[in-house]
């Protein structure tokens, strides 16, 4: 074993993002392969089979299942269009006195019927759905039938907490620093369809606000989870998230409270402020895992830069490392020493540990799974 | 496998978990089998390997280097033994990829839906949901939910023999309509299996064998007083090897190593639990805390079984076994469902001091954004711990729930069962419960015992006299396999190698005031020593009784008290040792949780001394 790598969140200027964007059933592709994409370019079309609505017209009609067939107008598979008569019976005793008519819930199409149990399967017409390049990129490769593969050179931040879909924007900083809290008083018109960097935490009004104002999204160190709740209205459970219903998407670049964006993060975003970016805050904890992301699409790498390895990212002394958990949480800080044997900590659980010197020159013994590297770029 | 077990002497087997592979060699030691190492590997089923065979044989390279023994060969298991290298047989459970994941349906949802649930639980499955004619959602609801969930099967049921066929038909209808995918594999179709009313067969395979892979096998409720699960859970196991494991990368070549079928992970369990309870006599509880789910696992004894009746596995079997999957609690992944289901309140009366709000809800989340980290501060495991009681006692709920007598029975119920509060259908019968075995990290690598201890007896209440283990490592589920094959080595292993013993509690059930008493008693050990008292209400008591020995205890209740023979009455019983002891527990059941937070507190710090559960330091502040 050469060294060990403790898995960071990727913070890098330069890197290839490569997109997989497929549509959720088979369709067509409109893409070609060396088609320039703009994030909200029309890959690949499909139409999502309308939905199914069951009506018992047996019951309806006051008849036997298997006598249904003689009272019905139209045959599986027909077309129909909304309020189109499809079954009526004879009235009471057959005089045609009190006729019952059954109509098409909706335009669509006859899916089944059934001599069983009398009932009549209703397919509305299919929904056209689309799915975007969401980078500004290059096809690279068709997936026949489902869509294609996106490929661009660009700044790659990911999160580690997000909510809110993918959204497009313009970058724009709006505290000084790492030190700045986004408030409800710092938003106004004009950050409509931007995207909002904010060095540590974002308020429940702030995100309100933003909302409010069309913010596409916002990048911020962290998030309270009392905001989080009050936001969305409910306790998220899970951590799968994507499908908000919110104007605003959110990335959180540190976690759970008050604190500060990594120096780099908010360095990297200021160094892009008023370029576009693309933003994804679906987030996924389990098998799979998908972390909220910014991406800015960059022309090629400048000359001489090297993409950072495995072996520059593993976990040694002088690394630079974020720590996650209580009682030193969020604290950055550089390694000063590996010891190999398992240590007992404060909690009398064993754990390999190592030990850390903070900016503030203090130090502490960390259990090395309670620590991030940070990949350098 | 064609293999005698008497010439079964070196076992090797696997269990591929979604994130890591364990490995265990099994040898025949003394004329007695016993686990000689176990290794571990990170599962290798998602990019870049994509083989689940690489995990495997690197959980068990790291075997081979422990026991100095070799059993792979150019990438293969070496089979049979020759000299000091290879096995005789080779097995494995499987819950990698998400496991099983299900969705049953059924005409009569606490009826033939619930029974679907029972086979495909009992079998080793996550069921996603259970779709019923009287479920109250809206036929293009449920079509829509079918569509959505993608899952690796279905097993649908509904009608007892001669019994409605419409309900049943207008279920597969629905199924028809939605036309469900397979969550793996776009090739194949989903398979279906048919366990309803014999009268509806023909209609079923009608409306679904040009859509979806239709299995038919003997109604799983073929009356109502009877589930005949078995079918359907051996279809169950069938397809899970033909059709899901056979769509994971690398499973066909586990497979072809594999002497026996491979199981889903929680189905062995199950296994094991029921082979021990059944060899055994004993009812039992188990419970399998991870990170995103919880499942409990029990065997009690069937309320309905009739001795003058022959013994029959579906007509007339003497214990029931039962599995629920509590599919979002657990301790990091789903830990913050876990503080919203809970509450914080509920949380809190297990903390013996104050702390922020704002700063638990943070600390929760970020936890679940970084399920690996570990509570490094001693304040950080207390409600850490705090929230493993929730969390387990929240599946034992739903657990309970599960667990029940047959609905559908004509039964004849007295004034008295009309005014009871609970489910009085629950089979769980905590009184007659022999022994409660936890397992998963919060409690096999809690760093103090005596912590697993405190968390069983919060969480689960056993009453009366109750033995107490965790699963060391984790090897129920290789067991469970092994059981299958070579039953004798796998309660040996099991006995010996795979619980840790935590004593016994002793719990008697009832309520009265702080300080009054709750009974006398008289404890003796093998050495001659006795140790005598008066057990007071709100006290708890610990005496040493090492692992292998074991004690005569004489309780004698007051009125107001039932130890298991009934209220006053007393009982004597021979109890066992284990790392913590033996537990006199006089908190009552329901547990005493003042409301008051002073006097709750107190009481908390108290009992957590007395069963040594955190250091003193840690609970009484300056």
């Amino acid at each position: 074993m050469g060294h060990i790598y403790t898995p960071g969140l990727k913070v890098t200027e330069y890197t290839k993002v490569i997109k997989r964007r497929i549509l959720p059933l088979k369709g067509n592709v409109i893409a070609k392969v060396g088609d320039k994409m703009k994030p909200a370019d029309i890959i690949a079309r499909a139409d999502l089979p309308g939905n199914v609505d069951q009506v018992n017209v047996a019951n309806l009609l006051g008849c036997d299942p298997e006598d249904l067939q003689y009272f019905v107008r139209i045959k599986e598979g027909e077309q129909v269009k909304e309020g189109q008569m499809i079954a009526k019976n004879k009235g009471l005793l057959g005089t045609g006195l009190f006729k019952t008519s059954i109509n098409a819930p909706f335009d669509g199409s006859i899916e089944a019927i059934s001599k069983i149990t009398g009932n009549i399967l209703f397919r509305a017409t299919p929904i056209p759905i689309v799915t975007t390049a969401y980078l500004e990129g290059d096809i690279t490769e068709i997936i026949p039938e489902e869509g294609a593969i996106v490929e661009a050179n660009a700044s790659f931040i990911q999160g580690i907490f997000g909510i809110g879909g993918e959204r497009f924007g313009i970058i724009k900083i709006i505290t000084a620093d790492t030190k700045g809290d986004l408030t409800a008083d710092m938003i106004d018109e004009s950050h409509r369809g931007k995207i909002l960097v904010c060095g540590r935490r974002v308020t429940a009004g702030g995100f309100r606000k933003a909302m409010e104002m069309g913010v596409e999204a916002i990048i911020a160190g962290g998030i309270d989870d009392r905001d989080l709740r009050e936001i969305l209205g409910y306790d998220i459970g899970v951590a799968i998230t994507g499908s908000e219903d919110v104007v605003t998407a959110l990335v959180t670049t540190e976690g759970f409270g008050d604190i500060p964006m990594a120096q780099k993060s908010f360095d990297l975003l200021k160094k892009y402020e008023g370029r576009a970016a693309s933003v994804n805050g679906a987030t996924q904890i389990r098998a799979g895992v998908i972390r909220p992301e910014i991406v800015i699409s960059q022309p090629a790498p400048p000359k001489g830069f090297v993409a950072p390895t495995e072996k520059t990212l593993g976990l040694r002394i002088g690394s630079q490392v974020r720590v996650i958990r209580y009682p030193h949480f969020g604290k950055i800080g550089e390694v000063t020493a590996l010891p190999p044997e398992l240590r007992v900590l404060e909690s009398e659980s064993k754990a390999r540990v190592l030990e850390v010197v903070f900016g503030d020159g203090s130090t502490a013994v960390v259990p090395r799974a309670n620590i991030e590297t940070i990949e350098n770029f | 496998m064609d293999k005698k077990p008497e010439d079964i002497k070196v076992i090797l087997a696997t269990d591929c978990g979604s994130t890591t592979t364990k490995a265990i060699l099994i040898m025949l030691v003394d004329g007695e089998y016993r686990l000689v190492v176990r290794g571990e590997a990170p599962t290798t089923v998602e990019t870049p390997f994509e083989d689940v065979t690489m995990g495997a044989l690197n959980a068990i390279t790291e075997v081979e280097e422990l026991a100095g023994r070799k059993l792979v060969a150019d990438n293969v298991i070496m089979r049979p033994v020759e000299g000091d290298s290879g096995c005789d047989i080779y097995i494995s459970t499987s819950s990698a990829g998400g496991g099983l994941q299900m969705m049953v349906a059924g005409v009569v949802k606490s009826m033939t839906a619930k029974s679907a649930e029972h086979a495909a639980l009992g079998a080793g499955a996550i069921v996603m949901d259970a779709i019923a004619s009287n479920d109250k959602r809206l036929p293009h609801e449920q079509i829509e939910r079918i569509r959505q969930l993608r899952p690796d099967m279905i097993l649908l049921s509904g009608g007892i023999d001669g019994g409605t066929v419409s309900h049943v038909v207008e279920l597969a209808e629905l199924i028809s309509a939605a036309d469900p995918k397979p969550r793996l594999g776009i090739g194949y179709q989903l398979p279906v299996i048919y366990a309803g009313n014999i009268d509806a067969r023909e209609s079923v395979n009608g409306i679904l064998e040009r859509k979806v892979d239709l299995r038919i096998v003997d109604n799983i409720r073929p009356v109502l007083e009877e589930e005949n699960l078995k079918p359907a859970r051996e279809m169950i196991h069938d397809l899970f090897m033909e059709h899901v494991m056979a769509q994971a990368p690398g499973y066909k070549k586990l497979m072809s190593w594999a002497d026996a079928p491979i199981m889903p992970t929680p189905g062995a369990v199950g296994a094991i639990m029921k082979k021990v309870a059944d060899e055994e006599g004993i009812q039992v509880l188990g419970v399998d805390i991870g990170g995103a789910t919880t499942d409990v696992f029990s065997v009690f004894k069937n309320p309905s079984y009739d001795s003058f009746k022959p013994e029959h596995e579906s007509e007339n079997p003497v214990t029931i076994f039962n599995r629920t999957v509590s599919a979002n609690l657990g301790m990091s992944y789903s830990i913050s469902n876990v503080f919203k289901e809970a509450g914080l309140p509920n949380i809190m009366r297990w903390v013996p001091f104050d702390m922020d709000e704002v700063i638990l809800r943070n600390q929760v989340k970020n936890k679940m954004v970084r399920p690996t980290t570990i509570p490094q501060a001693m304040s950080t495991l207390i409600f850490e711990q705090a929230l493993a009681r929730e969390a387990l006692r929240l599946a034992f709920i739903q657990h309970c729930n599960f667990a029940t007598t047959l609905k559908g029975i004509q039964k004849q119920r007295s004034i008295s069962d009309a005014f009871e509060q609970v489910d009085s259908d629950t089979i769980v019968d905590l009184m007659g419960l022999d022994i409660l075995i936890g397992s998963g990290g919060v409690l096999s690598h809690a760093p103090r015992r005596n912590q697993a201890t405190m968390l069983l007896l919060d969480a689960f209440q056993p009453h009366g006299f109750t033995q107490l283990a965790v699963d060391s490592i984790f090897m129920m589920p290789q067991l469970g396999v092994l059981a299958s094959i070579h039953p004798k080595a796998a309660t040996e292993v099991f006995h010996k190698d795979c619980l840790i013993y935590l004593g016994t509690s002793i719990s008697p059930a009832g309520k009265s005031k702080i300080g009054s008493s709750i009974g006398d008693y008289r404890i003796e050990t093998e050495d001659g020593q006795v140790h005598k008292g008066e057990l007071l209400f709100g006290d708890m008591l610990r005496f040493d009784l090492p692992v292998g020995k074991t004690a005569k205890v004489a309780f004698n209740p007051s009125r107001s008290f039932n130890i298991g023979a009934g209220f006053g009455k007393k009982v004597e019983k021979t109890v066992y040792g284990g790392t913590v002891g033996l537990v006199l527990d006089g908190r009552g059941r329901p547990i005493f949780i003042p409301e008051d937070k002073e006097l709750r507190v107190d009481l908390l710090t108290k009992w957590l001394l007395a069963l040594d559960v955190y250091p003193e330091s840690a609970l009484i502040k300056e």
